[in-house]
């Protein structure tokens, strides 16, 4: 019978250029390599996270795609059958890590955006100023002006609900301590603080070293309940309630006890090496009247601080998200089925949920329809790979949208998926403390400063091209938009044109 | 010694009142009428002692942090949410979902309370969050507890059983540490695979003396009738009751 699973890669040396510096054997967390008169690699334990090809040296180490040869069969593909060999052989639910790698179709890429030509002239975004800030809040249902007595101008009557301010629409997912590092969250709350955007510490806590942050965070409150205190609440400029996650809907979350160190333990203020379990639901929402209970809870622990809430895109999301405003939270955070994770079932991250595509138009039509609309921001998440990405979900309804994958690559992220084994050798989804100290918060923080900026000319150079000058004026513009290569009822949910039209 | 008249004033009134008397160093504070009020002692710290006269709302001490509040009466659901220390006394009947994911602090009910209470209670170095209900209570008590005392004693105000069971069903259901402490004997048919049954220790003996001591002062209950009655220890099999649910 099997007793082991063939190997998804191939780890070549070449050792005529390999001058057995062993620096592939430190790097690799998943013990790969090993010496005995030479470099050997365990071709099984290999994730292909090129942290050893990109560090070897001499350019010695190409890591192959090793595709066992199956006769061709449509239906029994060789993930259904190793998968059924891996469960044959280890009792549980199959674990994996990041966002579902699954063909389904991926809507961003059948959403074209518009420009101006002749008609409407396009915008230099060079020579003229555009406006990408953002606010993530409650807007009032209007507004009523004074004119200043002195020096002219006008003043608002009254205040404004407490808002979130944004320099760019973007903010960082939530990825708890726990499931990543915490060099991995100093480069994002560093970047966050540089780019004027925020983070979310997710529901392990925040970190001692993030308070000086926290005008650049917003504080999760998960069912878990870690770390959450009176001083936690009010670090940050918001709290978010997690209910649920776009990796793994309806589910809960848990830390396996090897990854709760002292550090981490410290931060979410349990015991060390005892499971963090978050169940499933709140045990003390069980309806939309419950949650408002929790919304105001914190908005009186905090002084009226914006409160969030994030769910997991699902098929009646629309009329949730209804709820969700009616029970008062100021910013909605809808995760599409396509979100990342540290650890989640396969069965559950590949087979539940819906598109943040459709799940954005759907919500964004229902809270206009019912008059609701400007109650609540509405941040997009799920499988933002892009600019282009983003300028569309922004088109569809978002006011800003929530990076978490796209986040990690910039420190190193090879997208290998194998985050819930807490190995990664590149420093971010792990604990090991050999394996952190790799990862350099400050080169990262840069590096992340680099994407965005980037990210921000671009849909600059969108808005140029549409002619607008401004962000506002694109969000919710589904006109600016059109669809090729969908069904009629796709782009009906959509409020999309087809192309031509 | 502070007296705010709570008739007819929103919750948000009320406690933004109670909040600038213990920034302006009131050490006890008294709440007249309330009557339904939310979130009284919400996200509070320091070391006040505050004593509500009427019913409080839900949500009661929520991630409150320090001070004392003492209900002659009732109080309603949620109370102690994710409380962080400080302690709360309510002489009358409680809600439903009390002390959810309390990490610290004391909560005392003189009779009976609702559901799901001390559901993911934990604990964490010095803070350890201690639950006695004086009466019984309904499903799912202790469930994924992770940390902390639930005590509950099951006595009617007359002394009597009034045949219901002490705790309903689910009880300690995903339970991971902590400790419950029954005061019965338990059928072992009716608790989950999670958690096991014992007869109290010299330590666990301790340690309900201590508490139950501080319980019977506050409430002025008698000490020796509680003993009258032996008491069951509920304690988590395993600190990773699900740990062996996943393959790699």
């Amino acid at each position: 019978m099997r007793t082991t699973l063939p190997s998804e890669f191939f780890v070549e040396i070449d050792h005529r250029r390999c001058v057995r510096c062993k620096r592939c054997i430190q790097n690799c967390g998943f013990s790969v390599y090993s010496f005995a008169d030479g470099i050997v690699p365990d071709h099984t334990k290999c994730v292909a996270c090129q942290r050893c090809s990109t560090y070897c040296p001499q350019g010695a180490i190409r890591i192959e795609r090793r595709p066992i040869a199956f006769r061709a069969n449509a239906n029994w593909t060789p993930q259904h059958i190793i998968d059924i060999w891996r469960q044959s052989l280890s009792p549980g639910m199959l674990l994996t890590g990041m966002g579902n790698d699954l063909p389904y179709p991926i809507l961003w890429n059948h959403l074209l955006i518009d420009a101006c030509q002749v008609t409407n002239p396009s915008i230099d975004p060079l020579r003229e100023p555009m406006e990408l800030r953002s606010y993530l809040g409650k807007k009032p249902d209007l507004i009523s002006i004074l004119k200043k007595e002195e020096g002219g101008g006008f003043l608002l009557k009254e205040a404004l609900p407490p808002q979130i301010r944004l320099e760019i629409p973007f903010i960082f997912s939530a990825m708890s301590y726990g499931s990543i590092s915490l060099n991995a969250q100093k480069a994002m709350a560093m970047a966050a603080k540089e780019l004027g955007i925020v983070i979310n510490c997710g529901e392990g806590g925040l970190h001692q070293d993030l308070y000086p942050y926290g005008d650049h965070v917003v504080v999760q409150v998960a069912s878990g309940r870690f770390g959450v205190h009176p001083e936690y609440l009010n670090a940050g400029v918001g709290v978010e309630i997690k209910i649920g996650q776009g990796a793994k809907p309806g589910i809960g979350g848990h830390l396996p006890g090897e990854k709760v160190s002292l550090d981490v333990s410290q931060t979410r203020m349990i015991p060390m090496g005892t499971d963090a379990l978050s169940p499933a639901p709140h045990h003390d929402i069980y309806s939309i009247e419950d949650l408002r209970l929790l919304i105001y809870a914190l908005k009186e622990a905090t002084d009226y601080k914006p409160v969030s809430v994030k769910i997991a895109a699902v098929h009646n999301v629309a009329a949730i998200s209804s709820g969700i405003v009616r029970a008062g939270a100021d910013i909605l955070h809808i995760d599409g089925f396509r979100g990342g994770t540290g650890a989640a079932p396969s069965i559950i991250r590949n087979h539940v949920g819906i598109p943040i595509e459709l799940a954005l138009a759907a919500v964004d039509d229902r809270l206009r329809q019912e008059g609701i609309r400007n109650q609540v921001s509405l941040v997009a998440a799920g499988g933002i790979r892009s600019s282009a990405d983003a300028a569309k979900a922004i088109a569809l309804g978002a006011d800003a949208v929530a990076l978490g994958t796209a986040a990690l690559i910039p420190l190193g992220c090879n997208v290998c998926q194998r985050c819930h084994t807490g190995n990664c050798s590149w420093g971010i989804a792990t604990q090991r403390p050999e394996l952190v100290r790799r990862l350099d918060p400050e080169v990262g923080a840069e590096r992340l400063t680099n994407l965005l900026h980037s990210w921000a000319l671009e849909i600059k150079e969108v808005l140029g091209a549409l002619g607008i000058n401004a962000l506002e004026s694109l969000r919710g513009n589904r006109e600016r938009l059109r669809g090729v290569g969908l069904d009629a009822q796709t782009l009906e949910i959509l409020g999309v044109k087809p192309a031509g039209r | 010694m502070m007296r705010i008249d709570a008739r007819g004033l929103h919750y948000r009134e009320l406690n933004q009142l109670i909040r600038q008397a213990v920034a302006q160093g009131e050490s006890e504070i008294l709440l007249d009428h309330v009557n339904g009020q939310r979130y009284i002692g919400d996200g509070l710290k320091g070391n006040a002692q505050i004593q509500i006269h009427g019913t409080p709302g839900q949500d009661l001490a929520a991630f409150m942090s320090g001070p004392t509040i003492r209900v002659e009466g009732n109080a309603q659901d949620a109370v102690a949410n994710t409380m962080n220390s400080g302690k709360v006394v309510i002489s009358g009947m409680a809600g439903d979902v009390l002390g959810y994911g309390m990490r610290g602090g004391k909560l005392y009910v003189g009779r009976d309370a609702g559901y799901r209470i001390g559901i993911h209670m934990k604990s964490y170095r010095h803070l350890v969050p201690v639950i006695i209900i004086g009466g019984k209570v309904g499903d799912f008590l202790g469930e994924y507890m992770a940390g902390g005392v639930l005590i509950v004693l099951g006595m009617s105000e007359d002394g009597r059983s009034d045949g219901r069971p002490l705790a309903g069903d689910y009880l300690g259901v995903g339970m991971h540490g902590g400790a419950i402490y029954l005061r019965r004997s338990v059928d072992r048919n009716r608790i989950g695979k999670e958690i096991h049954a014992t007869e109290l220790s010299p330590e666990d003996h301790q340690l309900l003396q201590t508490e139950l001591s501080e319980f019977c002062q506050d409430l002025g209950w008698d000490l020796e009738k509680i003993w009258e009655v032996p008491f069951t220890k509920l304690a988590p099999v395993s600190h990773r009751p699900y740990g062996g649910h996943y393959s790699y």
